[in-house]
């Protein structure tokens, strides 16, 4: 009797194991897929591979971030930092905030969160509208970190969504800190096109 | 003209949501858009279909005592299927469905149909009794999907109706869901006690 | 001070059944009275924190043998297995809780609020007692949940209720105005966080 489950269950692992092994590869590919993309998004036009002169950057909270690098003519463009946050109303946030070489916002993509549909959710259209000067992060600099108006800083919150607002905020300020402080981009840059 | 009965009773007389008030969790809680709805009704009605044509299949060789467990492990192991092969090529929907995907091992339709139809009907009744529960259940997910959204966002399938700014966002929240389904089930049965 | 804010946070801000529509067939079928509700609620809390224990310590043997694609198959299992044993136990060791649970025991194993806390602390990466607490308190929201439900119910049973309303739509639809209420707690974790600092 238990031999008819176990033979049941085991034929099932061994189904899924190959299922398992067929769906691994585009999985991944999709992951990597979504991750290009989002990094094409947030950069100004280069022509290097952003992917494969990665490298890992420390934050100041002894955290580390992920930041693509992109060349055109082999020329330094920018910079782009795949930033989490834990502000989030509900969960994490992550986010993919491009930089220019000169440490203005190019372009940032939201690649995952659980903030409310219909308030918090708006992050994506809400920072970069530019027809809406006053909310738009693009071509700021983050350099003194960006704050909401309600604490003083010079970006408009989502309309009840204060909270998903300064989780982004927190996001953006992280990957640029990251980037300017803790290491020295050209050095890293140079280092990789060296080897 | 036998074949069809069996079909469309799983869609009307017997829907799985309006009448027998099965699966509530992920009716609620994967209905905030019209397509998140559909997509979770069709990953469930491919399970449906899928492990009633096993369990009928197998019904002869499982002695009764395990029945009920090998009959929960040849759901899981679909449920399994279907998170792997969502992930690998609707990364977007996989995301937004999250959590109630695995959880469809527990929605008591699918064990339901399972013990009352799979284990004494053959194979081809036993798909076509799962995929017309299945597809009952798709519907009733897809327009308490699409009225959420309407009600909430003011959009159709994604589609504006009207602006956002006159939608009420309740509808999207949580209360919203119990709310309308809760009118839904009403308006099913006045139109019951008609006829 | 971080393990109560869980507390809070899994019992109202983030309600399993009214925030996460989890759990919500016992939710609806089993509110009638207050009295069933809190048998419900305990049998749940028993079982939820003793599930995701178990669970988390198979999930780390998964992971250790690379069979990560059974998770589904193995929680569900495990779970219904020891649905099982506690009911057996429970009558042998202590009949007068048996009496009490007994009933409400296996309508448990297809609870999906069980298995969604099981994987959710998987997913969420907590520790081992993080887990615990995260899993007692999202089973005391439910049955927070639950017996105010019936309290509800228990009253709408004397008024006057249109037919087609009557039974679960009405239901549903306080429910939805309890998930109103409840929606009044949200942000409250965020501000005690940065009250007690541990906001990261």
């Amino acid at each position: 009797m238990f031999l008819v489950l176990v033979i049941f269950t085991a034929v099932a692992a061994a189904l899924l194991a190959m299922v398992n092994e067929v769906t691994k590869a585009p999985i991944a590919a999709s992951e990597k897929a979504k991750q290009e993309n989002a990094i094409k998004v947030v950069l100004p036009e280069f022509d290097n591979s952003p992917t494969e002169e990665k490298y890992l950057a420390k934050t100041v909270d002894g955290d580390s971030l992920l930041v693509f690098p992109a060349k055109k003519g082999g020329k330094y463009v920018g910079s782009a930092v795949a930033s989490t946050t834990k502000k989030g109303f509900s969960g994490l946030v992550k986010i993919m905030v491009g930089f220019n070489a000169d440490g203005t916002l190019y372009n940032y993509s939201v690649l995952h969160h659980a903030e409310t549909p219909g308030l918090g959710s708006k992050i994506q259209d809400w920072f970069s509208d530019k027809l809406r000067p006053s909310s738009c992060v693009i071509g700021k600099n983050p350099e003194k970190g960006l704050k909401v108006s309600k604490d003083g800083g010079e970006v408009d919150a989502i309309t009840a969504a204060t909270i998903s607002s300064r989780a982004f905020l927190d996001a953006i300020n992280r990957a640029y800190s990251t980037l300017n402080h803790s290491v020295n981009v050209s050095d890293t840059i140079s280092l990789q096109t060296n080897n | 003209m036998e074949r069809f009965k069996i079909f469309y009773n799983g869609i009307v007389k017997e829907n799985p949501t309006f009448v027998l008030l099965l699966g509530m969790c992920p009716t609620l809680g994967t209905t905030s858009s019209a397509l998140n709805g559909m997509g979770m009704g069709l990953a469930t009605a491919f399970v449906l279909m899928a492990s009633n044509m096993a369990i009928s299949s197998i019904k002869d060789f499982v002695p009764d005592k395990v029945r009920i467990p090998v009959f929960v492990v040849v759901i899981a192991t679909f449920v399994t299927v279907v998170q792997f092969l969502m992930q690998a090529y609707m990364p977007a929907l996989y995301a937004s469905l999250g959590l109630f995907i695995p959880l469809i091992v527990v929605n008591c339709i699918v064990l339901g149909r399972a013990e009352s139809y799979a284990a004494k009907n053959g194979v081809i009744n036993s798909g076509l009794d799962g995929l017309g529960s299945g597809m009952g259940f798709t519907l009733a997910l897809t327009i308490l999907g699409a009225l959420r959204e309407f009600l909430g966002t003011g959009k159709f399938f994604g589609l504006t109706a009207f602006p956002e700014k006159y939608g009420s966002l309740i509808f999207v929240l949580a209360p919203g869901a119990f709310i309308v389904l809760g009118y839904l089930i009403a308006l099913v049965n006045r139109l019951k006690s008609r006829d | 001070m971080s393990y109560i804010l869980i507390f809070i946070t899994a019992v109202f801000v983030n309600n399993i059944v009214l925030a996460q529509f989890l759990g919500i067939c016992p939710f609806l079928g089993v509110s009638n009275k207050t009295e069933t509700a809190i048998g419900m609620g305990a049998a749940v809390a028993f079982v939820m924190t003793l599930a995701t224990i178990f669970t988390y310590l198979i999930q780390s043997l998964l992971t250790y043998f690379g069979l990560d694609f059974m998770q589904t198959i193995t929680f569900i299992l495990v779970i219904a297995a020891l649905v099982q044993m506690v009911e057996i136990i429970l009558k042998k060791v202590s009949p007068p809780l048996y009496q009490a649970l007994g009933v409400f025991l296996p309508l448990i194993t297809t609870n999906c609020a069980i298995l969604g806390v099981a994987i959710l602390v998987i997913q969420k990466e907590l520790t081992l007692f993080e887990s615990v607490i995260f899993a007692f308190s999202t089973a005391i929201g439910f049955g927070v949940a639950l017996v105010l439900f019936s309290g509800l119910r228990e009253q709408m049973a004397l008024t006057k209720i249109p037919k087609a309303m009557r039974g679960t739509p009405i239901a549903l639809i306080v429910a939805g105005m309890l998930a109103m209420a409840f929606m009044g707690f949200s942000g409250v974790d965020k501000t005690l966080a940065i009250l007690w600092g541990i906001a990261k």
